[in-house]
């Protein structure tokens, strides 16, 4: 490149830096203001005639101006500062800003002041809460594929009054969903009514669940409405749905199909307009087979049915939850955590969590408790993490989260596997283990590994099992 | 009747932020413009919402500030407070002018 013919005499400064589309401002070693851009006028509001010769502190007024002040700390340290703050102009509006501070030397590099660049980043920052909403659903934190699926559909189930059937292991945040499904539902400015159908004997729950009349039994005074006349014009929800004693369950399955109840030791139907919302954490196919639970309540309940990953099968969201916790927790207890030694963060993630985001809940709050550092170190967490470490994350080998599914039968008596095997390996040991099994009938075998026909015998073939 | 101004404080200077502020000049001024009694308070927290809410209960009538947000500025004049603010300078010549009644928004005290 020729810049023989670049001018030699010395140019303006302020035409210079007009040319700049981001806020400039020059500084002496004073920190006061020697010249500022048009950039920088329209950003702060103050001309540049009102400017010149002020501290800068008083025009840029940035949030770091008192404490940490980016041309005095590149002074300092005789290196360029890029901070992130925010200004308040004359227009008495805040601004999110970058900010880069330079020192400016003459040719004995001797400092002869600062040039600062001030960034508008507000449109950067509103994008940013953009894309957060679509990862966070209220009080649920997740980006993993399963949980934005879950929290791509809740809007639309929320808005219909369909029952919801929630499942999933205990500590996956059905509780929370449940109350998600009220929050953003037409049904918002109801009452949202929650009941434990475990925690009851069951003639108090028919009592607490319907309501009863005056005389029903000893003691029954005077009327007494239920938590579905409570929940009148709102939801309903029942958790523990799986211990609903059978009785009730028919008393539950009339409500569903003729909307009205009858109180205990009544006569009368009543309409009650509520939506039902329940959930269990057991698997209640399972106990329609063994008779514990009506297969016809579990249709009516069955019209969504959502399924909570545990947290082992949420890729990529023990990172985001220890974050959400540890700033939870921080403003909780006055905190000023800022954040995981590597060593924690391996730890949290290997961890295979059985009581899922309630557990590492527990842990951050734990640590951020116990630790008086600015890093929660190993030494801050639970002394139960000792020695439970030996199993890896499965999904760490590359399992996706409908594979995971499948293999749902044997994965118990695999969990104990040998932790060195990649996935290829572990996957042709289990069809060799569940063909054993069935002692070489490949329909039983597809069975136990929860594949069809079809799906063994592709894998078979590519394993070179056939 | 007396005046009871309040100016954010920082070093020698007006503080540039109203919401950053960690120190304020309490003058009570009589209609003259003689100062009757004036004092500094260190604040124990930083905030716009605290500070709001110690310039209603100490009274005050005028407030001088440097940048303040304009929920804040909105808040003040509503509850009556007069707010002067962008004001740029050393605290004591914004005390001097506000005596005299000469104290503007946005003045500039080289």
């Amino acid at each position: 490149m020729d810049f023989s013919s670049f001018p030699k005499e010395s140019v303006k400064v302020e035409e210079v830096i007009d040319c700049i589309p981001v806020g400039v401002a020059v500084l002496d070693t004073n920190l006061r203001l020697q010249a500022i851009n048009r950039a920088l006028e329209a950003m702060t509001g103050f001309s540049r005639e009102e400017a010149i010769g002020v501290g800068c502190y008083h025009i840029i007024r940035n949030n770091l101006c008192t404490q940490q002040c980016p041309a005095k700390q590149a002074l300092e340290s005789d290196r360029a500062v890029h901070l992130e703050g925010n200004i308040i102009n004359r227009e008495r509006q805040k601004i999110p800003v970058m900010i880069h501070a330079s020192v400016i030397r003459n040719d004995e590099g001797q400092p002869l002041g600062v040039i600062e660049t001030i960034e508008d980043i507000s449109l950067l920052r509103e994008l940013d809460k953009k894309t957060q909403t679509t990862y966070d659903f209220g009080d649920l934190v997740g980006h993993s594929p399963k949980m934005q699926k879950l929290l791509e559909i809740l809007p639309i189930i929320s808005q219909t009054d369909s029952s919801v059937l929630i499942t999933g292991e205990t500590g996956t945040g059905k509780d929370l969903i449940a109350s998600v499904i009220h929050r953003v539902s037409p049904r918002a400015k109801g009452p949202f009514i929650k009941i434990n159908c475990g925690a009851l004997p069951e003639t108090l729950l028919e009592s607490e669940l319907f309501g009863h009349t005056r005389g029903a039994f000893t003691g029954a005074v005077r009327d007494k409405p239920g938590r579905f006349q409570l929940a009148d014009g709102g939801t309903l929800y029942l958790t523990e749905i799986g211990d609903l004693p059978l009785t009730l369950q028919v008393k539950l399955l009339t409500f569903l199909d003729d909307k009205e109840i009858i109180p205990l030791g009544g006569t009368r139907s009543a309409r009650a307009d509520v939506r039902l919302i329940a959930a269990t954490h057991r698997d209640l196919q399972a106990m329609v087979r063994q008779g514990n639970f009506r297969e016809d309540l579990l249709f009516r309940l069955n019209v969504v049915r959502l399924e909570v990953p545990p947290l082992r099968e949420r890729e990529g969201d023990i990172r985001l939850l220890m974050e959400y916790f540890l700033n939870k927790f921080n403003r909780q207890f006055q905190k000023k955590i800022r954040g995981f030694s590597p060593e924690v963060i391996e730890i949290l993630r290997r961890y295979p969590y059985p009581g899922n985001v309630r557990e590492l809940s527990n842990m951050v709050e734990y640590a951020t408790n116990v630790c008086h550092e600015t890093m929660i170190k190993s030494e801050h967490l639970p002394d139960y993490l000792e020695g439970q470490l030996d199993e890896p994350l499965q999904t760490e080998i590359g399992v996706t989260g409908d594979e995971m599914d499948s293999y749902t039968g044997l994965e118990k008596e695999r969990r104990v596997a040998d932790n060195r095997l990649n996935w290829r390996e572990m996957e042709r040991r289990m069809i060799s283990e569940a063909l054993l099994k069935s002692r070489g009938n490949r329909t039983k075998a597809a069975k136990l590994l929860g594949w069809g026909r079809s799906t063994l015998w592709r894998k078979m073939k590519q394993h070179n099992l056939v | 009747m007396n005046e009871k101004l309040l100016i954010t404080i920082w070093r020698d200077q007006v503080a540039p932020r109203f919401d950053l502020t960690s120190e304020v000049l309490v003058a009570t001024v009589d209609s003259t413009g003689e100062v009757l009694h004036s004092k500094t308070v260190v604040l124990p927290n930083v905030s716009a919402e605290d500070l709001c809410h110690m310039i209603l209960t100490e009274g005050i009538t005028t407030l001088i500030c440097g940048g303040i947000e304009e929920e804040y500025f909105q808040y003040l004049t509503w509850k009556k407070v007069k707010v002067i603010d962008s004001v740029i300078g050393p605290y004591d010549q914004a005390l001097e002018f506000a005596r005299g009644d000469r104290l503007e928004p946005g003045a500039i005290l080289k």
